[in-house]
């Protein structure tokens, strides 16, 4: 099969919206942005301690987040396997090979990302929004809040930046989800598996829709860096 | 003097960096009265606005506030003191929202009544001509347009204590005429204490009563404006005021 019949074929799974496939980009979207939503609301408020903290104060702390950052997610996906699988302190729970195993792994994958991002955001304008808050009166609730407002763009930067990261890794959610069919299997492990078998155009479908989410949550990050206008207008 | 004539009163107030910056034996500051601080970059003048506004603990010394140490924060005192002064910064940051909503902002920390914030802004936009601005966001005000913004809303709350750290630096001279008036004006109508810290020794001569003048963070002068301009005592003042001191 040549490139361009896989593509055509690829574009009528799409058209037609064949149920396998869409199943698969729903439990996809509902895996990653569950994982980054639960990444956000514990990375924004660990960024936002951070970045209003003197550097030099932590150093150490912005060290392991900027090392997590580049975390391979086979790595991420090793260590929730480890946490939950039978054997481990969580096996309890049996959460192996479910979706919540895999939201945990993208959480893993998001949180230093959104925190690390968060935090430099922060950092470049928070002491200055802290101390006019501070000079108008505010109380330290009004304060956080104002300096998190203050910096939204850079947070739904670090944000979007999160679902860039985790929607498109594979290797923790194979680890974790085992790629079982229409209970585990999301777009990136079926464009695996697929292509393995030599079924193209649903690997190129897959692939195709995952391009179209990766350019709109660019398209989002690249509004955001334009501090919520777009930069080339 | 009696003590309810003094507002503010600083006593062996010192502040070390690498070096100390600051040093400060005593200071009273007269209720009702403009002062200003006027001295070379590097006198210690902002150091000395950021240590009364609580920004940065001084290393040694008190700030008393109307009587009080400031350094004691029993029962959310701090934040009761903070709320009757304010400082206006050289560079002042607006937040990202409408220019009415920059002006409310002091006034919703302290909980006034929808209607009343309402009043005060449109009174105070109308003060700082900008009242047709009222919708605008803040990111496209001019630099002067921004300062008057600043001034409306640090005064918006009616502090007993107005600190200004430069407020006229780069601005154009219709701008600092504006600012000078108004800073003027809210002296005499509401008898608040202003201190307005100064590079301009002519703006000083203009619009205070009373003038510091410091140098390598101590103060070397300090009395009624025309007395230090005119026949100041130290030979560093003189140098100063007479344009001669090089910095």
């Amino acid at each position: 099969m040549s490139l361009l019949e896989g593509v055509f074929k690829a574009f009528s799974l799409i058209l037609t919206l064949d149920p396998n496939l869409i199943r698969i980009v729903l439990l996809s979207l509902q895996v990653s942005l569950l994982a980054v939503v639960f990444a956000t609301l514990a990375g924004v408020p660990l960024g936002a301690y951070l970045g209003l903290k003197p550097p030099e104060r932590t150093r150490f702390v912005s060290k392991l987040l900027y090392t997590l950052m580049g975390l391979p997610p086979v790595v991420a996906g090793l260590v929730i396997y480890l946490l939950i699988s039978r054997m481990g302190p969580l096996g309890v729970l049996g959460l192996l090979y479910t979706p919540t195993a895999m939201i945990m792994a993208q959480f893993a994958l998001a949180v230093p990302i959104i925190a690390a991002l968060t935090m430099i955001g922060i950092r470049s304008r928070g002491k200055e929004v802290q101390e006019t808050a501070r000079t108008l009166g505010a109380d330290r609730i009004l304060i956080a809040w104002t300096v998190v407002r203050e910096s939204r763009f850079a947070i739904f930067g670090a944000v979007v930046t999160g679902l860039g990261r985790v929607i498109a890794e594979v290797g923790a959610v194979m680890i974790v989800g085992g790629n079982i069919e229409g209970h585990t299997r999301v777009m990136t492990t079926a464009i695996v598996l697929e292509t393995g078998k030599g079924n193209f155009e649903l690997a190129l479908g897959l692939g195709l829709i995952l391009l179209l989410i990766s350019f709109a949550i660019n398209s989002l990050l690249y509004y955001f860096q334009g501090g919520g206008k777009d930069i080339v207008r | 003097m009696s003590g309810k004539e003094i507002i503010l009163e600083v006593k062996n107030l010192s502040k070390v960096y690498e070096k100390e910056v600051l040093h400060i034996d005593q200071l009273s500051i007269r209720r009702g009265r403009i002062y200003g601080i006027i001295g070379p970059s590097g006198a210690g003048k902002s150091t000395l606005l950021r240590l009364v506004n609580m920004l940065e603990p001084p290393t040694g010394g008190e700030v008393y506030f109307q009587g009080r140490p400031i350094s004691i924060n029993v029962n959310g005192r701090a934040d009761a003191v903070r709320r009757e002064m304010t400082l206006v910064f050289q560079k002042p940051l607006l937040f990202g929202t409408s220019v009415e909503e920059n002006v409310a902002f002091g006034l919703k920390a302290r909980r006034f009544a929808r209607e009343e914030i309402r009043e005060r802004v449109d009174i105070l936009l109308g003060k700082v001509g900008l009242r047709e601005f009222a919708r605008r966001h803040a990111a496209t005000l001019s630099g002067g347009e921004a300062q008057r913004v600043a001034l409306a809303r640090a005064v918006a709350f009616e502090p007993a204590l107005l600190l200004l750290d430069e407020p006229t630096a780069n601005l154009d001279p219709s701008n600092v005429e504006l600012i000078e008036r108004l800073i003027m004006d809210l002296n005499r109508e509401t008898a608040m204490t202003i201190i307005i810290v100064t590079h301009n020794i002519f703006q000083a001569r203009r619009i205070a009563q009373e003038v510091i003048f410091m140098h390598e963070g101590r103060i070397i002068e300090a009395g009624e404006t025309e007395k230090v301009f005119t026949s100041p005592e130290d030979p560093r003042t003189r140098a100063f005021v007479e344009g001669r001191m090089v910095y």
